[in-house]
């Protein structure tokens, strides 16, 4: 077991770990961030998305221990600092881009990296940058609405009603 | 306006807020104190004899505090079939045991026969793998080809049965004679032999389960990842465990996903109880993604021979259908019933249709069990019905809207009893026609394929035409067809002091929004604000009862169970503010609110009235309790019948055989609509499911029962890239006459409607291009598609 540190949603936190502990079970058992989900233990469905100094990166295809020192933000470090949902969360629910919720976690990880690099994304953009997410329960409708919306974007004109 | 709250109205989900903030309660976010943890040791081979289990190799590894093996459940019962199905001749259906862990013989790839405890995960994992290495499993020939299981039985799934079937069924079996004459006598026959393609449901929360034991009162507690709470406490209390329901709790927290296969009791939900009860301490399973594949109860599966009898013009005559339908390894809980009563009734479709039968033989294979999945059985029924028609209609050089407005229902003929026993209570099948043919710009299809052409694309457009039964009922009826359960659900309405109200109910939400939709009935119910009222569910200890979510039925048994007992209330409360007001409760007016005594200014708020409930100082008690809470249990006297029109626009790459769907189009006939917002988002993601089944997924064995698909990079997930959007029209309404909500089913039509409206467009493309294709079976892949085109 080693001890590992790292600044988790602006705190710096330590947890011992084996060294086949991933970033995934790290935050959610070392530090009881559940936010972040496991849905497939393959880095496939995108469920663990967190960031990483700033980048996306699927927390399940990492070891805790390889990301010692980094900055990392999970879905709890998300909303407003008044506790407010942030711009990504909040257009998620405007447009219903969530059902059973298990995936949202990542879905708006994921966006919100994606709108750093491109921040105003075309639909086709907006589905090749969540292709690595999966969601059973909407479709994808709602979520690429929710992600232009999010974008500053007429989403309703945009997408079929 | 659109209306902003109360039924009708578009309400932003109050649940998002959590599930947004990773603040939900997920099964595997839970830690109970002091919790063990449970890996399964499961079978790599489809077919075997146990010869050894090694769990002696698990002894005195790090943490590892009991092994579990088959034997140490022989006394106790097996996880029984919901629904007993009669063969033609008679017979009853076999139902070989299904135990808690495999004893004797492993029956499929993934089959657990051991289980390792451990203090921690890791630990667990560790001694379930040294288990394996040191178990003896014979490995015997494996069942996976349904027409070889039933013409040679020389190898079999279960040992103690003659040959590989459950039942063979006939629907109606009266019928039979008249159908075989009228197709003999027919003009024309169109016969298409196809297969219904295995799904594997892969809700993104894998199934996962708490065991607890109380040792100083004898109680149990399950959380586990259920749709339905109520049905898994008497099936692991009552048919397995041996447990008095009393003594024991089921939760199921906020769930990710479902579609069907958190429905069922599992084996691991018995193991975890018995396990904390041995080792008096929680007990917790957590599936990995390789697990769910394996395990999950698996959907559809059928082989059909459908043949369409009928006029020279199109004018239906007969329908008959002859189905293999695999059941798997072991009959799941609504095994039997999904390709019978869920599929066979609904072989009329939406068709003025005199004669159908339908023939359902279901076999066992050594593959995973395979039961109700979004849409269950009625996805089979429409696919057969809308592709055979299809094929018809270019055997004849007819028109397929033309053809179906001709074989319709009108609106005159309801209530209409089908020859396959369905009586629908009211629909209008040419509006949603019409409407899907103006949202999907029928007219402008040349020109776009045109426009396809020039890029070097084909392009297609395919039709579906659906109906489908939920919100399964009434238990009279079921019972006489063999359910062994009641199909009603159930409601508690609590009105506290300071007049905000709690409800209690059966259904569960697994992302159906219950807990933002049930209050907008409520709240219009009792004119106070939607945020007053809070869902409560998915807790046997809190709801009343309840048989939970699936069938598209929430609302439409359990919504109209609790609309039922808000009534109840409102009937209360008139009794009290009569009392109050000093008038006679003839004399008591309710509306939007206040309770008033009618030609006079006098009256009383709800809140007033809820409050006085609870302070009942000078209530006269022999007329009038005080408390202001009431229970409905709903039966409903018929199934809902929504129906609607699908069009499916797809570009096809004729050099690669690559299916883009480049529009789909969806006119549904809900009834009443209670909130648009989400029951858009229900077709949305039912159609990307039904898309899903008709271009990319297919649980695969091979010949060995081994699951070829059984990771996310072999069974092919629809993704954001594969879907456009969806253009969603409810407003074609016709409300259901036997409920008072006016409401139908919506959270499976998009899965029930969409794949031969997929496929149809892909075959309009190929015939369109000059290709003389009459069929390809899902998924079609490009490799399929290609081989169609080019032999």
């Amino acid at each position: 077991m080693t001890k590992v540190t790292m600044t988790v949603n602006g705190i710096s936190q330590s947890a011992e770990t084996e060294g086949r502990t991933l970033l995934s079970a790290y935050l959610r058992e070392g530090l009881g961030l559940t936010g972040t989900h496991i849905g497939c233990d393959t880095s496939q469905c995108g469920a663990c998305v967190v960031h990483v100094d700033g980048v996306a990166v699927k927390s399940c295809s990492i070891f805790a221990q390889d990301v010692a020192g980094s900055r990392v933000t999970t879905i709890e470090g998300m909303a407003n600092e008044d506790g407010s949902l942030g711009v990504v969360q909040q257009a998620f629910q405007d447009h219903h881009g969530l059902q059973c919720g298990f995936c949202t976690a990542g879905m708006v990880m994921t966006t919100s990296a994606l709108l750093k690099g491109n921040p105003r994304p075309t639909e086709q953009e907006v589905r090749h940058g969540l292709e690595g997410n999966i969601c059973r329960c909407t479709g994808y409708h709602n979520i690429v609405k929710a992600v232009l919306a999010a974008s500053g974007q007429d989403a309703v004109a945009m997408a079929a009603e | 306006m659109p209306k902003d709250h109360g039924i009708g109205a578009s309400t932003k989900r109050r649940e998002d807020v959590r599930f947004l903030t990773g603040t939900g309660n997920y099964l595997h976010d839970i830690t109970v104190h002091g919790q063990a943890y449970a890996v399964f040791v499961r079978s790599n081979v489809a077919n075997g004899r146990i010869v050894s289990v090694g769990s002696d190799a698990a002894t005195g590894m790090p943490g590892v505090l009991a092994v579990f093996t088959g034997a140490d459940f022989t006394a106790v019962g097996g996880n029984p079939a919901g629904w007993l199905i009669n063969s033609r001749n008679g017979e009853p259906m076999r139902e070989p045991k299904r135990p808690v862990l495999a004893h004797g013989k492993v029956r499929h790839v993934g089959d657990a026969y051991a289980a390792v405890i451990a203090a921690s995960y890791n630990e667990a994992k560790d001694a379930a793998q040294a288990v394996a290495d040191a178990s003896v499993i014979e490995e015997l020939p494996a069942v996976v080809d349904m027409a070889k299981a039933l013409a040679d039985p020389t190898n079999r799934v279960h040992d103690e049965l003659p040959d590989n079937q459950c039942f063979d069924w006939g629907w109606i079996e009266d019928n039979r004679a008249r159908v075989d004459a009228a197709i003999k006598a027919a003009p024309h026959v169109t016969t298409l032999e196809l297969i219904n393609n295995r799904l594997i449901p892969n809700a993104m929360e894998p199934r996962a389960s708490i065991g607890e034991y109380f040792p100083g009162t004898g109680d149990y507690k399950l959380t586990t990842t259920s749709q339905n709470p109520h049905l898994t406490r008497l099936l692991v209390a009552a048919f397995v465990m041996g447990i008095p329901e009393n003594k024991l709790t089921v939760v199921a927290p906020d769930v990710g996903g479902g579609f069907g296969s958190k429905i069922y009791h599992y084996g691991e939900e018995a193991l975890v109880l018995a396990a904390a009860k041995k080792l008096k301490r929680a007990v917790k399973w957590v599936a990995e993604r390789s697990e769910s594949f394996l395990t999950d109860a698996h959907g559809r599966d059928h082989v059909t021979r459908i043949e369409l009898a009928c006029e020279k013009d199109g004018t239906f005559i007969a329908f008959r259908t002859e189905t293999m339908a695999n059941v798997g390894a072991y009959l799941s809980n609504f095994a039997t019933v999904t390709p019978t009563f869920l599929h066979g009734t609904l072989m009329a479709g939406p068709y003025k249709v005199p004669n159908v039968y339908v023939n359902v033989k279901t076999v066992f294979t050594n593959t995973a069990p395979v039961d109700a999945y979004r849409g269950a059985g009625r996805p089979e029924a429409t696919y057969s019905l809308e592709r055979v028609v299809d094929m018809m209609c270019r055997e004849l050089g007819l028109d397929p809207f033309e053809v179906r407005r001709k074989n319709f229902i009108t609106t005159d003929m309801f209530p209409y009893t089908t020859p396959v026993g369905l009586a629908y209570d009211i629909g209008n099948y040419h509006a949603t026609l019409d409407k899907a043919t103006q949202l999907g710009d029928v007219a402008g299809f040349e020109g776009r394929r045109a426009a396809s052409a020039a890029k070097g694309k084909l392009r297609g457009l395919g039709l579906s035409t659906w109906i489908e039964a939920c919100g399964i009922a009434p238990s009279n009826l079921a019972g006489i067809l063999g359910a062994r359960v009641g199909l009603y659900d159930a409601a508690t309405v609590r009105v506290n002091p300071t007049g905000n109200v709690s409800v209690f109910v059966g259904a569960h939400s697994h992302g159906q929004s219950h807990e933002t939709v049930f209050p907008q009935i409520v709240a219009d119910k009792f004119g106070i604000p939607e945020s007053s009222v809070e869902i409560v569910h998915g807790d046997t200890s809190k709801i009343p009862f309840g048989m939970g979510s699936y069938g598209s039925r929430s609302l439409a048994v359990c919504g109209q169970a609790m609309s039922n007992a808000c009534d109840k209330v409102v009937a209360k409360g008139r009794k009290i503010a009569a009392h109050m007001l000093e008038v006679t409760e003839a004399d008591i007016v309710f509306s939007d609110g206040v309770f008033t005594a009618s030609g006079t200014n006098k009256s009383k708020t709800f809140g007033e009235i809820a409050f006085s409930a609870y302070v009942p100082h000078n209530y006269p008690l022999a007329t009038l309790e005080p408390g202001l809470e009431e229970t409905a249990f709903y039966d409903p006297a018929n199934f809902t019948y929504p129906a609607g029109t699908y069009i499916c626009e797809v570009e096809v790459d004729a050099d690669t055989g690559r299916v883009e769907v480049a529009s789909f189009t969806c006119a549904d006939d809900f009834g009443n609509v209670m909130n648009p917002m989400v029951v858009r988002g229900q077709v949305h993601g039912g159609v990307v499911q039904g898309i899903g089944q008709a271009l990319l997924e297919h649980g695969v064995y091979d010949e060995n029962g081994q699951l070829l698909s059984g990771s996310y990079m072999d069974y092919t997930m629809p993704r954001a890239d594969d879907v456009p959007f969806v253009t969603v029209d409810h407003s074609c309404a016709t409300p259901c006459t036997h409920n008072t909500l006016g409401v139908k089913g919506c959270g499976e039509a998009g899965a029930i409607g969409s794949p031969p409206a997929v496929v149809n467009a892909v075959l309009d493309a190929l015939n369109r291009a000059g290709h003389n294709i009459a069929h390809i079976d899902m998924p079609l892949t490009p490799s399929r598609v290609w081989h169609a085109m080019n032999g």
